[in-house]
């Protein structure tokens, strides 16, 4: 048997911690990596009396997401009470949402490899309080930190509507990427802003008839790399494992898996589904929301072009490669600033070139983004201008680049300043040819006689001009001239 | 002197005290001359705070002797249901799992009664987290009726009543989900005043059954509840279920307290007046004969679900119960078991050590209301039957100002009496539990006296935000009686 033999079915349970300021039902203010317990009240700490308070803006973010992921937003829903007991809950009940999510029947747009997007089923959306962390140190006890309580988090739940891991991977960094152009997530892998849980099973065709394979669900993933290496394994796994026993779906056989991030494979952690009763009800200590359209329009005000809707513009429009404008659209504002200086009449390529090859090099250093620098849209495209126009070489507009983070001058002042515009004179560049032809003449021989040589000897002479014009001749110009000189 | 004082009011003791006719101090040291005198017979406190008051009246007295503006509660020593935060002494809800809890923070009511300038001189016995009608669920003390030493002060609020009856202080906060406050006011023969759902801001109360909740005063008078309420009432942005001031305006209640009720409506529900003693039912008919004197007209109602009302209550108050008191697991604070083998046996023998049987029993009647299979036939049939109990009374209130029954079926029972049969037990709130379940205010006043020489209260009910009303109607009764009046002989 093969892999073409069976099929692959995931659904995503993706958490997204979102960017507000305060907690999702207190006032204390969300960080990351304080000392512990310092970044808590008592509404956090479970208290005794202590109340919870919607905090608004999270529930904004969430329409915002929501809707962006095309999904219906509900007029009414409320908050409920999700009860079970463990240390790093404080009230040993989380506050979520059951049965009215703020989000639903919704879909993703994810794009493939082959350049072709795929639609994503989006089930639900809903908002939720985030427990604390439970800290194993040493000795015979734990300890729990309390500062990530209560830290408002996105629950998207999908439809089982990926069939492999490069498509899960490819939602996973879609959804990454529509919540920071959104501006409600910084969706940091490395500070846990994106947790996956994909729940993967096997549709098997064996004798004309289709034998499908016990779910798995991989708990708590967090990098693309471990949320796709954990499905692929588990495809694998759970093929060798029905090809073993022939165990098939059933209801009650769903396991829990965590993923081992060293040895990658997944390790079993819980053999049957728990029958777990959450004893969901309504929390009497809020009051219900009500979505009206007035707040929805307000909410609304405040979507943005997607990125992969900007990502196929730029390939449509500007005539960008896949890659370029998948770069470009990693980041809402860099995506924008391109977008802004193309749009002043500089040529989209160069200015793609300068943005991902240097500025984003830049950028990095800096700690900051692309359009943080300080260089305007049209300063940019005026650099891209001389650099299409043959003044300065595509090497010389990287040294004005730098330049123009602390000079104020046009890119083409701070070129002459630099001594970086290029020779285009042809009488003088004429002059040169001629001096290098004569002191190379083994190598004019060797372009005339049109051998194997020829090319090699061809890139010599050139590098011979531009070495003896300390690198300012226009090379387009001075092939013209060798090109008449030899015949080549 | 110091008999003299005890006799005032609230009211009159704050006006005394902003003119400088009587020291705060004097008030604190008369008051706390009578605990020490009697509370080891009666065990209202579980907490007091004499140091704390004394400096706290110094202070009052001082700003008055300089000719500063006092508060609305001035120099008036207040107790305070030990089910309320305050980052002095011990917040327990009787119970021994919160025994040595130490709140960091202050309940928004402590925050309020303190603005008042009120001196808080302790914290009050109480059913096990507010989980009673006998104060015999506490897991701390045992507290007596001050007028018979034998028998309840009523519950859960039975330490404030019995401190308020046995003039240990001028006037208590209680609690009230079921009756908390109603009862024990009834059988200690004092005002007790149980507003509007989300009236009074419950953050940093301890919460028993959320929806349900309501903190409110016990008093010697209804001025007085009228001034408790103008101090504690209000939006607090802490607590969502609280009213902001666009849907309940915000009045002054202790203006016109004394006016009477024009046209005054009064309806009874001849249905509930079986079940109630041959004596409480008496007293009832007796202040109706008083309202008629006053010009009041009275009509007769039905209220279809109020039989209802009980079954519903302890489905909807216990798994609200289950739920909030989750959190107290040994973990975080609280009691911890001293003989876990692991985590899981934390929570199990911790709560199994320090819960009370009753907390218990509704911790586990809850958890079964909310379990998955049950929840609709529970849970959402006892919110069915809320909605139809809230209907009742908005039918009613088209023809009536306000409705009044007994507070309670009995007078004060005895020690013991019922503690054998929770269901009997339970069936003692059946006046109160209505009130709760629709969220509008009740208040009981003591309107007569058994052959024991027990107290009787009369429980009038108004529509939701209609306390102000309620109020004066109660007053008219007040002004013909003088129940109010008697104190118990200690």
């Amino acid at each position: 048997m093969t892999d073409s033999d069976y099929k692959i079915i995931v659904g995503l349970e993706i958490h997204v911690q979102l960017a507000t300021r305060t907690k999702m039902f207190c006032g204390c203010e969300l960080a990351f990596a304080e000392d512990p317990n310092s970044r808590v009240c008592p509404t956090c700490l479970g208290l005794p009396g202590a109340l919870p308070v919607m905090n608004a803006q999270a529930v904004e973010f969430a329409i915002l997401t929501a809707t962006a992921l095309n999904c219906k937003i509900a007029e009414f829903t409320k908050w409920d009470r999700k009860s079970y007991y463990y240390p790093d809950l404080p009230k040993n009940y989380q506050i979520s949402q059951y049965d009215l999510p703020i989000g639903s029947n919704g879909f993703i747009e994810i794009p493939l490899s082959d350049g072709q997007t795929k639609k994503i089923r989006i089930l639900r959306v809903h908002l939720e309080e985030d427990a604390g962390k439970n800290v194993h140190t040493s000795g015979n006890f734990s300890q729990v930190d309390l500062n990530r309580a209560g830290t408002p988090l996105l629950e998207i739940v999908t439809e089982p509507d990926m069939n492999s891991a490069e498509e899960v991977r490819a939602l996973a960094i879609e959804l990454q990427r529509i919540v920071r152009f959104l501006g409600v997530s910084q969706a940091d892998m490395q500070k846990g802003h994106m947790r996956f849980e994909p729940n993967v099973n096997l549709h098997i065709e064996r004798g004309g008839s289709t034998s499908k394979t016990p779910i798995t669900e991989v708990k708590n993933l967090n990098s693309f790399k471990a949320l796709e290496k954990s499905v692929a394994f588990e495809a694998v796994r759970q093929f060798d494992e029905f090809l073993d026993t022939g165990i098939c779906l059933q209801s009650g056989n769903k396991k829990t898996f965590g993923w081992d991030d060293v040895k990658e494979v997944t390790v079993l952690q819980r053999e049957k589904e728990e029958a777990h009763d959450y004893r969901y009800f309504p929390d009497p200590d809020l009051v219900p929301v009500v979505v009206n359209e007035e707040w929805l329009e307000r909410i609304k005000t405040k979507l943005c072009e997607l990125p992969l809707k900007m990502q196929s513009r730029f390939i449509s429009e500007y005539g960008l490669s896949d890659y370029d404008a998948g770069v470009l659209t990693t980041d809402k504002e860099m995506a924008k600033y391109f977008d802004d200086t193309v749009k002043t009449g500089a040529d989209a390529k160069r200015v793609c070139n300068l943005i991902t090859q240097t500025g984003i090099k830049i950028a990095n250093e800096k700690g900051c983004g692309v359009a943080q620098l300080g260089i305007e849209p049209t300063r940019l495209a005026a650099l891209a201008k001389i650099t299409d126009d043959g003044k300065i070489s595509a090497t010389a507009a990287v040294t004005v680049f730098e330049k123009m983070l602390e000079s104020k001058d046009s890119p083409d002042k701070i070129a002459q300043q630099l001594d970086l515009l290029q020779r285009s004179d042809e009488g003088e560049l004429e002059k040169i040819v001629d001096e290098v032809i004569t002191a190379n003449a083994q190598a004019v021989e060797d372009v005339k006689s049109g051998g194997k040589k020829s090319k090699k000897a061809h890139g010599f002479l050139m590098g011979q001009v531009m070495q003896k014009s300390k690198g300012k001749a226009n090379p387009q110009i001075v092939a013209k001239i060798l090109g008449s000189k030899l015949g080549s | 002197m110091s008999q003299e004082i005890l006799n005032l009011t609230c009211k009159q003791l704050r006006d005394s005290i902003a003119k400088g006719d009587v020291k705060s101090s004097d008030a604190v040291s008369a008051v706390f001359e009578r605990i020490e005198k009697y509370d080891t017979r009666i065990g209202a406190f579980l907490s007091t705070f004499k140091t704390e008051a004394l400096t706290q009246a110094g202070k009052v007295d001082e700003k008055i002797a300089k000719g500063q503006s006092v508060g609305a509660l001035a120099g008036v020593p207040i107790a305070v249901k030990d089910n309320m935060c305050t980052t002095f002494g011990p917040t327990s809800c009787a119970s021994k799992i919160l025994e040595n809890f130490h709140s960091p923070y202050n309940a928004t009511v402590i925050e309020k009664l303190l603005a008042a300038d009120a001196v808080i001189i302790g914290k009050t016995n109480l059913d096990e987290f507010a989980m009673g009608s006998s104060t015999e669920n506490s897991g701390l003390k045992k507290t007596v009726n001050p007028w018979d030493k034998d028998r309840v002060p009523g519950g859960s609020s039975g330490g404030s009543a019995a401190a308020v009856a046995a003039q240990m202080c001028f006037a208590a906060m209680g609690s009230d989900t079921g009756g908390s406050i109603r009862q024990p006011a009834s059988f200690c023969g004092v005002a007790g005043l149980k507003p509007t759902y989300g009236r009074v801001s419950r953050y940093g109360l301890v919460a028993y059954g959320s929806s349900l909740d309501q903190i409110g005063p016990l008093t010697k008078n209804i001025e007085d509840c009228a001034l408790m309420l103008n101090v504690i009432a209000g939006h607090d942005e802490k607590d969502s279920t609280s009213v902001d001031e666009t849907t309940a305006f915000l009045c002054d209640f202790l203006s016109g307290a004394n006016k009477e009720v024009k046209d005054l409506k009064i309806a009874v529900v001849p249905q509930l007046f079986e079940g109630a003693d041959e004596q409480v039912i008496q007293s009832i008919k007796d202040a109706i004969e008083v309202y008629k004197k006053l010009g009041a007209q009275i009509i007769e109602i039905q209220m279809p679900h109020f039989e209802y009302a009980i079954a519903a209550y302890y489905l909807i108050a216990t798994a609200e119960a289950s739920s909030n008191l989750a959190r107290y697991d040994g973990v975080h604070y609280g009691h911890r078991t001293k003989n876990a083998g692991d985590y899981i046996e934390v929570y199990t023998k911790s709560r199994a050590e320090a819960f009370g049987t009753e907390v218990k029993r509704r911790i586990m009647l809850g958890t079964y209301a909310l379990s998955s299979g049950y929840y609709d036939a529970y849970y959402l049939k006892a919110l069915k039957v809320r909605n139809l109990i809230r209907g009742d009374f908005t039918a009613a209130f088209e023809k009536t100002d306000c409705i009044i029954m007994p507070t309670s079926p009995t007078t004060a029972f005895k020690i013991g009496e019922k503690t054998a049969d929770p269901l009997q037990m339970y069936l003692a709130d059946v006046y109160t539990i209505a009130a709760n379940l629709a969220g509008i205010p009740a208040i009981s006043i003591p309107c007569g006296f058994d052959k024991n020489n027990l107290p009787i209260g009369l429980q009038i009910i108004a529509p939701a935000f209609g306390e102000k009303k309620l109020l004066q109607i109660a007053r008219m009764f007040e002004s013909q009686t003088d129940f109010h009046k008697k104190n118990p002989q200690l």
